[in-house]
């Protein structure tokens, strides 16, 4: 009963408690300073995590673990989280919604998936689980009276209840073949007795249900419509924080308490990347909605990530986690920017992008290169880490598909040079500049800066990756 | 010694951050600023070029840093025979060609960084000597490229500009394959060339992995290049070009593929080489028939131009195709006499395009009588391009020709053809432009003088230097193609 270990999402929790408090004492036009209250507390749960680097311990009966694993992802959450908080300052302000319940739904979701990617246990991956999705369906239709951030949020509950009633399934399936439900002891039983039907069945239910949270095909369909309705900054919380929490999540489950399976999974996961991928990309192309683009653009690059899980290798897992980071990053990068244009434009059409480059040069500049990122051109982040991911996925033998993945990418080229070629080839409708707040210009730089010294000096991040894949592959 | 390297790759990156720093308004600043980037990044590659030493083998200006020891990438740089003159070849057309963009309109600003971005890639793509850093800098060109075309070009530009990125993309997803397919088959965990050229790749996986992997490479340098059937993308890119774009994009992007199939293909698959050297000699004296047949029917001056490249590109493969020492030499030197002579052609074709604003054919006569300089500057030009003793054309074409007859004589025949066609188009060109008749309503045009005739007459002192004394690269060369060769076994 190693509370020590809980500390990081202990502190966050009563961070989010007291932005609780403080709302019932802040009056209306003094909002904002929860939003900056919040980004100040996470340097708590940031120093604890930091702090608990290096070990190896688990607790509470092998439900909280601290290993790499879970240090990388923690610290990935609370970066995400941080710059989202940033970004949603001055959306708040302007737009209908209960902003201290807001700043603490975000807190509580983070603390959710910092549970998640620090637990070997099944009934607490879906109990974090659950805390993660219920408060991220309520930030998805936080928008009061706006009837597609209601449509979002409750497309996304329906589909996420109905996904979490599978994936339960297929954990008591797991359970009822094998007695436990540590993951650990969860491989033992199944390598000594054998991989029978049920485990299979188990297997495929629990691929269906974390199919859904990394939005891979055909679990996809709540992602297009949730990212479109819901706030921007939720949107990128969900496209990054919650899918990295969901391939957290695969990675332990399947290959630490599913690894006697290896003949099964792997093929699974193969079949789903090479669909998801294609899938997203050629149905991105079609694409008018900025946000319903990146939505698009999200599945595909899940499709890539799948594609690393499906190596089940030590260096691929690395891989999808440097470029977890990297999406991370740019992902965050380019909804900030996308925000910052929406405040002033009120649109989220990309043809109303016209020559934005002669009215906000430096955001405009900040999305193309995140854009190109995405894309995978260098010397952005996206290049060195596709390259890493294909190259692990190569190694183990899934050649067809580092093929698929580069024609995808070749292809994908095109809806994300055609925003930038928007941006700076059209003439804009308008003249005057449009001015970004202070919040939004820091966040994105960060995360400009972030993605171009990640692309250019990836060794420390792909070391420390290394470490936490080491945890799942020995 | 060293740094001298990363200097003139990452000189043009300084230069497009302070060109793009200086306010809009002061178009002198940033002209200035992009011409005195490019002219010291001329002047650094000379340096290299006079310090290399031709009679020591192995690389010079060597730079080696380790920088995703995960993955065995280095930043790995280095100066031989092969990329040196590529190299100076890079800066000297980026000079250039941002001197004869003094007046471009609009933003000038935005076009200076994106040129000196597109020199750093071109640059590091011709320095690298580790295959994923060479892969990163191909990268990198394309979007620089994209936006200079897109922007700036003529009226059917964003269709130019999205064909050449997408002929690229295909090909780079093809080459990125072989790259891998490499790395992960040598099993040394690393991405430097000269390690990777060490495994014995046909004994290790047979012959079915190395052509696999030697077409994978060589259709991504092929698209580049470009070959036929991949040269669709050229004609438009280069007609929809601004002129100065244009220059470096004949002069030197092509060459990135030449010069990819001699230091990747050639050197590290020589058993496939030699194995498929009828396939690519066939589809070079294709490319050369071909491009030559395509540039005779041409009435637009540039899109002529264009389809020239294509066929003197065809003199390259062909040389790379015989392996042989004097046809790969030849090649190598064409590749280094068609940049300045291509590059003097657009140029050409530039200045009178600002002039009279047309550049067809059929609209001109009789120019000679009213720009006597300039039409000896064309004339000249067309003379060296098809290949006239003294000038550079000529020694690299002879090279080619005879060093080729020896290993695939009937289609060295049929490409020696080539030049028959070449001249015909190139003098018959000439005669309608600058000869005859003045067609009255270009009794107003003015000469090339001043800023305009600079370029023009820096290249064409280079292109008669070389024809005359070509000893001054071939030395260089042939310390290069050297290994090369001897790594064919022939």
């Amino acid at each position: 009963m190693n509370l020590f270990l809980l500390l990081p999402e202990i502190s966050l929790i009563i961070v989010g408690v007291v932005i609780i408090c403080l709302d019932l004492l802040v009056g209306e036009e003094n909002k904002s300073v929860l939003g900056y209250l919040a980004f100040i507390g996470l340097i708590f749960p940031l120093a604890l995590t930091l702090a608990l680097a290096g070990r190896n311990e688990s607790s509470f009966g092998n439900a909280l673990v601290i290993d790499p694993l879970a240090i990388f992802f923690k610290v990935l959450f609370l970066v995400a989280a941080g710059l989202v908080i940033l970004a949603s300052i001055d959306y708040a302000q302007r737009l209908p919604i209960m902003q201290g319940e807001y700043y603490a739904l975000v807190l509580f979701a983070t603390a959710g998936m910092m549970f998640m990617a620090s637990t070997r246990e099944l009934i607490s991956i879906y109990i974090s689980l659950e805390l993660t999705s219920i408060t991220l369906y309520i930030l998805a239709a936080s928008i009061k009276n706006d009837a597609k951030s209601g449509e979002s949020g409750l497309k996304y509950m329906l589909l996420g209840a109905l996904s979490s009633a599978g994936l339960l399934y297929g954990m008591a399936l797991i359970y009822g073949s094998t007695g436990t439900t540590v993951l650990n002891d969860v491989a033992a039983a199944i390598s000594q007795r054998g991989v029978t039907a049920a485990v299979v069945l188990g297997l495929v239910f629990l691929a269906a249900g974390f199919g859904f949270k990394i939005s891979a095909v055909p679990f996809h369909m709540w992602a297009p419509d949730v990212y479109e309705g819901a706030p921007t900054p939720v949107t990128a919380f969900l496209a990054v924080a919650s899918k990295a929490a969901g391939f957290a999540v695969v990675m332990r489950v399947f290959a630490t308490g599913l690894g006697p399976a290896h003949g099964i999974w792997p093929s699974v996961f193969a079949v789903l990347a090479a669909v998801t991928m294609t899938l997203g990309n050629v149905v991105a192309l079609r694409q008018d909605n900025i946000k319903r683009m990146l939505a698009y653009s999200s599945i595909a690059h899940a499709g890539y990530m799948a594609m690393g899980v499906a190596s089940a290798t030590t260096s691929a897992s690395s891989g999808i986690m440097l470029y977890l980071a990297a999406y991370a990053l740019t992902n965050i990068g380019a909804f900030v920017a996308i925000i910052a244009f929406s405040n002033r434009l009120q649109s989220d059409d990309i043809n109303d992008y016209a020559g934005l480059f002669r009215r906000a040069p430096l955001v405009s500049i900040g999305l193309a290169l995140c854009l190109l990122s995405l894309a995978g051109i260098p010397p952005m982040a996206g290049f060195i880490s596709k390259v890493y991911l294909f190259l692990a996925a190569y190694e183990a033998g899934l050649a067809w598909l580092v093929v698929l993945g580069l024609f995808n990418s070749a292809i994908s080229m095109y809806y994300y040079v055609r925003v930038v070629r928007v941006m700076f080839l059209k003439e804009p409708s308008a003249r005057e500049s449009l001015a970004t707040s202070a919040n939004l210009g820091v966040a994105l730089f960060v995360s400009v800066a972030g993605l171009l010294v990640l692309g250019i000096y990836p060794s420390p991040v792909l070391q420390a990756a290394t470490q936490a894949a080491q945890v799942l592959f020995p | 010694m060293s740094g001298y390297l990363t200097i003139i790759t990452f000189l043009p990156l300084l230069g497009a951050i302070v060109t793009a720093l200086i306010p809009g308004r002061n178009e002198r600043a940033v002209k200035f600023s992009a011409a005195g980037f490019s002219l010291v990044a001329l002047l650094l590659s000379l340096v290299v070029a006079v310090q290399f030493d031709p009679s020591k083998s192995g690389l010079q200006f060597v730079e080696k840093l380790p920088w995703i020891p995960q993955l065995g990438v280095s930043y790995f740089v280095g100066i031989d025979g092969l990329n040196l003159p590529m190299v100076v070849l890079t800066t000297l057309l980026t000079l250039l060609a941002v001197l004869a963009s003094w007046n471009i309109k609009p933003n000038p600003k935005e076009y200076f960084a994106l040129i000196l971005l597109l020199e750093v890639g071109i640059l590091g793509v011709f320095v690298s000597l580790d295959l994923l850093l060479f892969f990163l800098f191909w990268e990198v060109e394309l979007i620089p490229m994209y936006l200079l075309i897109a922007k700036w070009g003529g009226p059917r530009r964003e269709y130019a500009a999205i064909k050449f990125v997408l002929y690229t993309l295909a090909g780079s997803a093809l080459m990125l394959t072989g790259i891998l397919a490499l790395y992960y088959a040598s099993g040394a965990k690393t991405f430097d060339m000269f390690e990777l050229a060490k495994t014995p790749y046909a004994t290790l996986y047979g012959a079915a992995f190395q052509t696999v992997v030697f077409f994978l490479l060589w259709t991504g340098f092929a698209i580049k290049l470009p070959v036929f059937p991949f040269h669709t993308w050229l004609p438009d890119a280069h007609v929809e070009a601004p002129t100065a774009v244009s220059v470096i994009l004949a002069g030197v992007l092509l060459k990135m593929g030449g010069y990819g199939m001699i230091r990747i293909n050639m050197s590290l698959l020589p058993g496939a080489a030699r194995e498929y050297a009828w396939l690519l000699g066939t589809l070079a004296v294709i490319s050369i028939i071909y491009g030559a047949g395509l540039s005779m029917v041409q009435n637009d001056l540039k899109k002529m131009v264009a389809y020239s490249s294509v066929s003197h590109m065809g003199y390259v493969l062909l040389g790379f195709a015989a392996l042989t020492s004097l046809s790969v030499n030849g090649a190598m030197l064409q590749m280094f006499t068609h940049g300045t002579i291509t590059g003097l052609l657009f140029l050409l074709v530039g200045v009178i395009y600002d002039k009279a604003h047309t550049r067809q054919i059929s609209d001109f006569g009789g120019l000679a009588t009213k720009m006597p300089f300039y039409a000896v500057l064309f004339t000249m030009a067309g003379l060296a391009s098809l290949g006239l003793p003294g000038m550079s054309g000529f020694v690299a074409e002879f090279l080619v020709f005879v060093g080729s007859f020896a290993s695939l004589p009937w289609l060295t025949a049929i490409g020696a053809a080539g030049i028959v066609i070449t001249a015909g188009y190139l003098l018959w060109m000439i005669q309608r432009v600058f000869f005859g008749p003045l067609v009255p309503k270009w009794a107003h045009l003015e000469d090339a003088r001043g800023l305009e005739a600079v370029p023009l007459v820096c290249l064409m002192a280079v292109v008669i230097l070389v024809g005359v004394y070509p000893g001054i690269i071939t030395g260089i060369i042939s310390s290069g193609v050297a290994p090369v060769v001897a790594k064919l076994g022939l």
